[in-house]
């Protein structure tokens, strides 16, 4: 009668080495891709404004770095402002709809719905709600595209509990707020981990999409659009750079958490 | 992994699935009164109190809905056509953005999943920048992705060509991702059983690998669906393409102060285009896959 | 260790469910005495596991009454007086071996040191010394329910109901497992309520085996197993174990078990019980 698994062994070490070593096939990519790209742009004398070369925008990274990153700044709180809003909102509501299960049987088709709608046509309404200059509106956008996934999938990680667990909770003679707190919650942090992640992209979106209409002169959106009205192309694209760059953060931040949070979890062993 | 019932097939007689269907239709009319109800209670009480936060309440931001479902017939501008034509011409021209983008995405996607199912190493490699492409803002590079594509496009797709390739590029993601579970779910044992008989590895992912994807792919499709008419409202808004949604949006937003029922239409519509989008795949999916039961408690 | 053993007392037990309009049992009589081990053995369907989830007030029954421990059912659930095991472990992945044990003791509000030495106690019994810190994925298919067995003795309840808790184990492990189900029930003196497929697993384990029919699920006999305890690996050579066995066989073929389909309960109890 063996033991499957054995314990893990060791500290933290021993794991970070195994996991550096995933991470050299997408190193290998990253530095082929630009070399690549910087030898195309020269060789094939790419238009500036469609694609300038990686040394280019890295220039301009630097020379407009303060600019940049108090717009990056501006922007990525208005992103994580609304993500924050839009992701409490939503596990609180799904926590009350799965609660009062036949409230939540009775939403659900319009949850769904919710989601299927391209809720970003809706950023200029918050534009006029809350003043177009303010952080405050394009928050509302992000916070309410965040709302619905995440919402719709914490829902479905709490109802998706096996029903002997359920069973078993009530052999214990168990209330439904223990069984809440015992199994249902974390059984749903996979699920909302998930969700989560998805939101930061869409937290970002709603933020910068939110700016295209108006928005402050200090937001990032704003830069993109006016650097590239006066042709200022490297710029950006530098903005645009900084744009993704605050995302691929803001997603790993995410799932650096749930990695910490949900270690006992098959998908962070590896399986 | 669930104990689905092993039942025999049940022929339910039609009554049996009638009576429920109607009982939830019923139902869903009854939270959209009750959702209006809630709308209109919200915008009486607000106006009374003169509430301003979170947003002040008044006929500019909060519209009668039967101000907005009205607005529809009425003429969009003085002896203009009726709202309704033009936003549903708008709707159809995002539409055909929105449809080449997602069965653009859609290919595309799935061909880079199976690609990528073969590889380990094509995986560490290439993933983590496929999900680093999804945060590049596309609304900025929209116009770049216009100028570039045009060019290179027959007389008839030029303009609204473009933004089915933005809109492709937000449908591929959901696709690559969930095919790629799917190309990798198939059971072991039943790789092992197409092994004994000899199966090259392309007869493998032919014949055990792609069908049992399907229903991962139909679970992306729905979120694609939505996503790609997102795309083309979002390409289309920096391109200066005036004949769909966007070009809508935008102009009923510059004349919100006179007319705020008009931008409230056009959000309705574009709902319904993607809520239509949704649907459909999910009738597709309906005929295409059979699924087995979830066991949800 | 344990508190006493429970009586379980079965008077005209009907159910029927509103799903499919089922009869799954009917009219049922049986008296369990403190201390006994019983198993239920029937065909798929025929209702045993309702009947125990019945026993454990997780389902309630359409006709009859169910006294445990001299109390409604009800309130034997709701004052603790059983532990259940199913066949799936039901651990939880984020909790320790020594925490899933723990769970319920937790949930009685026992203190951290008083739940410490009942969960080194219950360790030692089912002989999981040194995988305390272990986490359910690390452990085989037969430790998991050694630990689901850990759990359900943990607060000494006075009955312990078990829904084919070895099903899953493979014929060599399970073997093994009663041997050890046997050992805990001579040191813990509860009763025991045991579902079953395995007819000779019903026979090596029990004092009765209580033999139900196909859908509707009646009683199609009662064997008294008087093989002598305490019982090892060589009651299964004893003469009188292979006759019990085709009296067994003989009940079932009785309640038609042998040319029965399969249908499944679970669907039933799930949908019904809103779980």
């Amino acid at each position: 009668m063996s033991v499957v698994a054995p314990l893990p062994r060791g500290t933290l070490g021993a794991r970070m080495g195994r996991g550096v070593v995933d991470w050299i096939p997408a190193a290998a990519v990253l530095v082929l891709g630009i070399l690549l790209w910087e030898g195309l742009v020269r060789a094939l004398d790419v238009q500036r404004f469609l694609l300038p070369a990686p040394s280019a925008i890295l220039d301009t990274l630097w020379e407009e770095r303060d600019l940049l990153w108090s717009a990056g700044i501006y922007t990525f709180t208005e992103a994580v402002g609304g993500f924050v809003i839009g992701s409490a909102l939503a596990v609180l509501s799904a926590i009350v709809l799965a609660r009062f299960r036949s409230l939540g049987r009775a939403l659900m088709p319009f949850a769904i719905a919710a989601n299927a709608v391209p809720i970003i046509a809706f950023a200029p309404i918050t534009n006029q709600w809350f003043g177009p200059l303010e952080k405050t509106s394009k928050m509302a956008i992000a916070a309410i595209l965040v709302f619905f996934p995440v919402m719709v999938n914490m829902l479905r990680g709490l109802t998706s509990v096996r029903p002997q667990s359920i069973e078993l909770m009530r052999s214990y003679a168990s209330g439904e707020i223990a069984i809440f707190r015992r199994v249902r919650i974390p059984n749903s942090l996979p699920y909302l981990f998930s969700a989560l992640k998805i939101a930061t992209v869409l937290a970002m979106i709603g933020a910068v999409v939110g700016e295209y209409f108006l928005s402050s002169q200090e937001a990032l959106g704003f830069q993109i659009r006016n650097s590239a009205a006066l042709f200022q192309f490297e710029l950006a694209w530098a903005a645009i750079t900084v744009a993704s760059v605050l995302g691929i953060l803001f997603y790993s931040a995410v799932a650096l958490v749930e990695r910490v949070t949900m270690s006992w979890h098959p998908s962070s062993r590896g399986e | 992994m669930s104990s689905a019932a092993v039942a025999r097939p049940v022929v339910e007689p039609r009554r049996e699935t009638l009576l429920p269907a109607l009982k939830s239709a019923g139902l869903s009319l009854l939270v959209l009164a009750v959702l209006w109800a809630l709308w209109e209670a919200y915008k009486w009480l607000g106006e009374r109190l003169e509430l301003t936060r979170p947003f002040p309440v008044n006929e500019r931001t909060m519209p009668h809905i039967h101000d907005m479902v009205g607005q529809l017939f009425e003429p969009s501008r003085r002896n203009g056509p009726l709202l309704i034509d033009v936003l549903l011409d708008a709707a159809a021209f995002t539409a055909k953005e929105a449809a080449a983008g997602f069965l653009l995405g859609a290919a595309a996607g799935f061909a880079i999943a199976v690609v990528l199912s073969e590889s380990r190493l094509l995986q560490r490699g290439f993933l983590p920048y496929l999900v680093a492409s999804q945060t590049i803002p596309i609304l900025a590079i929209a116009p770049m992705v216009v100028i570039w594509v045009n060019p290179k496009l027959p007389e008839s797709l030029a303009g609204w060509g473009a933004v089915a390739v933005i809109a492709a590029y937000l449908t591929f993601f959901p696709v690559t991702i969930n095919t790629l579970r799917g190309l990798q779910s198939a059971d072991p044992r039943a790789v092992e059983l197409m092994r004994s008989y000899a199966a090259s590895r392309w007869k493998i992912l032919w014949k055990l690998r792609i069908p049992a994807s399907f229903p991962f792919l139909f679970t992306a499709l729905k979120i694609a669906a939505p996503a790609a008419v997102v795309g083309a409202i979002i390409g289309e808004l920096p391109s200066s393409i005036q004949d769909g949604l966007a070009g809508a949006i935008l102009n009923f937003n510059q004349y919100y102060i006179t007319s705020p029922e008009s931008l409230w239409a056009t959000n309705i519509i574009a709902a319904a285009l993607g809520i239509i989008f949704f649907v459909v795949v999910a009738l597709a999916e309906r005929l295409l896959v059979r699924r087995a039961p979830e066991n949800v408690a | 260790m344990s508190t006493g053993a429970a009586a379980v007392s079965i008077t005209g037990l009907s159910k029927r469910f509103e799903r499919g309009d089922v009869l799954a049992l009917e009219r049922i009589d049986l008296d369990v005495q403190p201390g006994e081990f019983v198993s239920l053995i029937g065909p798929s369907g025929c209702g045993k596991s309702t009947l125990l989830r019945i026993i454990g007030d997780l389902i309630r029954p359409t006709d009859g009454d169910v006294l445990v421990n001299g109390k409604s059912a009800h309130r034997a659930r709701l004052d603790r007086d059983y532990g259940i095991v199913f066949q799936d472990a039901v651990l939880y992945d984020w909790r320790t071996v020594a925490k899933n044990i723990a769970l319920p003791l937790e949930m009685a509000g026992w203190d951290r040191k008083r739940r410490e030495t009942r969960v080194g106690e219950m360790v030692d019994l089912v002989e999981l010394t040194g995988f305390e810190k272990h986490h359910p994925w690390q452990l085989s298919g037969g430790m998991q329910q050694r630990v689901s067995i850990a759990r359900a003795l943990s607060f000494s309840p006075p009955l312990l109901l078990m829904d084919e808790p070895f099903g899953a184990l493979d014929e060599m492990t399970r073997e093994r497992m009663n041997n050890e189900l046997l050992r805990i029930w001579q040191e813990t003196l509860s009763t025991v309520v045991f579902v079953t497929h395995s007819i000779a697993e019903s026979v090596f384990l029990s004092t009765r085996v209580v033999v139900m029919s196909a859908r509707p699920g009646r009683i199609a006999g009662v064997v008294e197993v008087d093989l002598p305890q305490p019982r090892g690996p060589e009651t299964r050579e004893h003469p009188h174990f292979a006759e019990l066995i085709t009296e067994v066989r003989r009940l079932l073929r009785k309640g038609h078990a042998l040319d029965a389909p399969e249908e499944d309960e679970e669907t039933l109890y799930v949908a019904e019980e809103g779980l």
